[in-house]
């Protein structure tokens, strides 16, 4: 994108119907690292990519619990993400306070929409810098949704944002068919394998990425450290090739090739690109 | 000389606010509404009375009313109050059906609503006289709860309000059984209410019995109770008595 003379302010239409404020908002959130999530009939799972700036510091939570039933994982500014987070805890507190119930999360969704809409509409105001996954449980089943700046919000199946989400998502179409009726514990390897396909070559461990889950009966939490190392242990041991054609993976068994993996601590040199298969 | 036009009662602790109006006395009143579960739902019975004071003015008046899809809510107390409650109701249902997303408020919901509602009317010392039942069925779940005027709320097996706490909930307690069916809930109902219609001044004989299962809601046409007079103690109920008044 380059400059040009409509975008300065939010409330200036370019000629060709484009509020390039805004387009510049969800390029922010291209920006930030990655988080992906999918669901199932009963479950969602939301993962993302953590790196800390310095080895000395440490690295920006991305993952907000928002209710019992609602999760919510973010991408670009995480200050606008936070305040949202803040928002959306409000909103969820109030209603059970009010109807001893929980908010849809659809219904939330809405409300966070029509939040974000508002400040692509007032001079005064700019667009919030953050793209939301949501996942949260209601009357109809487990969802996931995507909030956006420009205040739309879309439903799915399966989604990644962010930098490098392209590798996710090329994986995740792959494999979302296999989603609805999957079990916890795959849904949550899925997710763990899609935010490997971000990492490019990357080790993946459970210090770079943070994993949180909620379901029908399972309150939404983000599962600590030794738990993901041990399901990322598990299922590195199987080869690289699961993916294309084949469909084989139930993983959990499926050590289809018990190759020794190259990326365990090789350093890039192997050149596996691992979004080409 | 004092030419002040605002009536303020002896007992005012308003102050600066006191020109204001709030419910003081309720002035057209129901008496009481008794419930149970049963097998399929919930059933209710209320009569159609409104007393004015010690005067049994209206005979027409509908003390129950279906909420939603799910939910039945019975009133006693202030009538005008009632249609008042009716009306904020009316709006949260609106809005629910407004999202049209899948999701609706069921009973429990309800249910916590009004308590938040005339919990806070009473914090303002400004009371919804009424004393409320709020019954339903959502998913299969029966569920039936009352809240007062200060908003003491609760749900049970059975519930009733004013008189009925005193004269109908024993008779429950004794009689009351898990799936009852439809036929023994409305005896037992009947049973409650004979009993209230003999002893509750502002009772009357013309009362209707409602009830919602998961299909919905149906409410009886008024219909009266078959009452008996002739008991040896009714005939000169003073023979005998100790004192005189």
């Amino acid at each position: 994108m380059f400059r040009n003379q409509y975008d300065t302010d939010v409330t200036t239409w370019s000629p060709a119907g484009r509020l390039f404020q805004v387009e510049y908002a969800m390029e922010a959130v291209k920006q930030g690292s990655a988080a992906i999530g999918l669901r199932s009939k009963t479950h969602v799972v939301l993962g993302c990519v953590n790196k800390a700036n310095s080895e000395l510091s440490s690295h920006q939570k991305k993952i907000f619990k928002v209710d019992d039933h609602i999760g919510v994982a973010i991408a670009g500014l995480t200050a606008d993400g936070r305040v949202l987070s803040r928002y959306m805890r409000n909103e969820c507190i109030n209603y059970s306070f009010t109807y001893e119930s929980p908010l849809p999360v659809g219904r939330l969704v809405v409300q966070l929409a029509d939040k974000a809409q508002v400040c692509t509409q007032r001079s005064w105001k700019r667009p919030y810098g953050v793209g939301l996954l949501v996942a949260g449980l209601d009357e109809s089943g487990a969802h996931l949704y995507y909030n956006c700046p420009s205040g739309n919000y879309f439903e799915y199946q399966a989604f990644a944002i962010g930098s490098r989400s392209q590798a996710a998502k090329t994986y995740l179409e792959r494999r979302f068919e296999s989603f609805r009726d999957a079990s916890r514990d795959d849904l949550v390897k899925d997710a763990l394998m899609a935010i490997r396909e971000t990492l490019q070559g990357e080790t993946l461990k459970s210090l770079v990425c943070t994993v949180a889950v909620v379901g029908v009966g399972e309150p939404f939490h983000i599962l600590d450290q030794g738990t993901v190392q041990q399901m990322i242990d598990a299922f590195e041991i199987v080869a690289e090739q699961e993916g294309p054609a084949a469909e084989p993976d139930t993983e959990a068994g499926q050590e289809a090739s018990a190759e020794p993996e190259p990326e365990q601590g090789a350093a890039a040199g192997e050149g596996v690109a691992p979004m080409d298969i | 000389m004092n030419f002040t036009a605002s009536k303020q009662p002896e007992n005012c602790l308003l102050g600066p606010e006191s020109d204001s109006q709030r419910t003081l006395y309720p002035y057209v009143t129901g008496t009481s509404v008794v419930a149970l579960k049963y097998k399929d739902g919930i059933l209710m019975a209320a009569d159609m009375g409104g007393s004015y004071g010690s005067t049994l003015r209206y005979k027409s008046v509908e003390r129950m009313k279906p909420i939603g899809k799910h939910s039945l809510l019975g009133a006693s107390g202030e009538i005008s109050d009632f249609q008042e409650i009716l009306k904020y109701l009316d709006e949260l249902i609106l809005y629910d059906n407004m999202w049209d997303d899948g999701n609706s408020l069921g009973p429990k919901e309800v249910h916590n609503y009004l308590t938040r509602v005339m919990y806070n009317r009473r914090n303002k010392f400004n009371p919804l006289w009424n004393s409320l039942v709020l019954g339903g069925v959502k998913k299969g779940e029966k569920y039936l709860g009352t809240v007062s005027m200060i908003g003491v709320n609760f749900e049970d097996n059975h519930v009733a309000t004013g008189f009925g706490n005193h004269l109908a909930r024993p008779i429950l307690r004794q009689e009351w059984h898990e799936n009852l069916s439809f036929e023994d809930g409305v005896k037992l109902l009947e049973k409650c209410m004979r009993v209230l219609l003999y002893r509750d001044r502002s009772a009357i004989n013309k009362l209707q019995i409602a009830k919602i299962t998961e299909e919905g809601m149906t409410i009886s046409p008024p219909y009266s109770l078959k009452t008996y007079w002739e008991f040896a103690a009714f005939e000169n109920p003073t023979q005998g008595a100790v004192g005189s008044w």
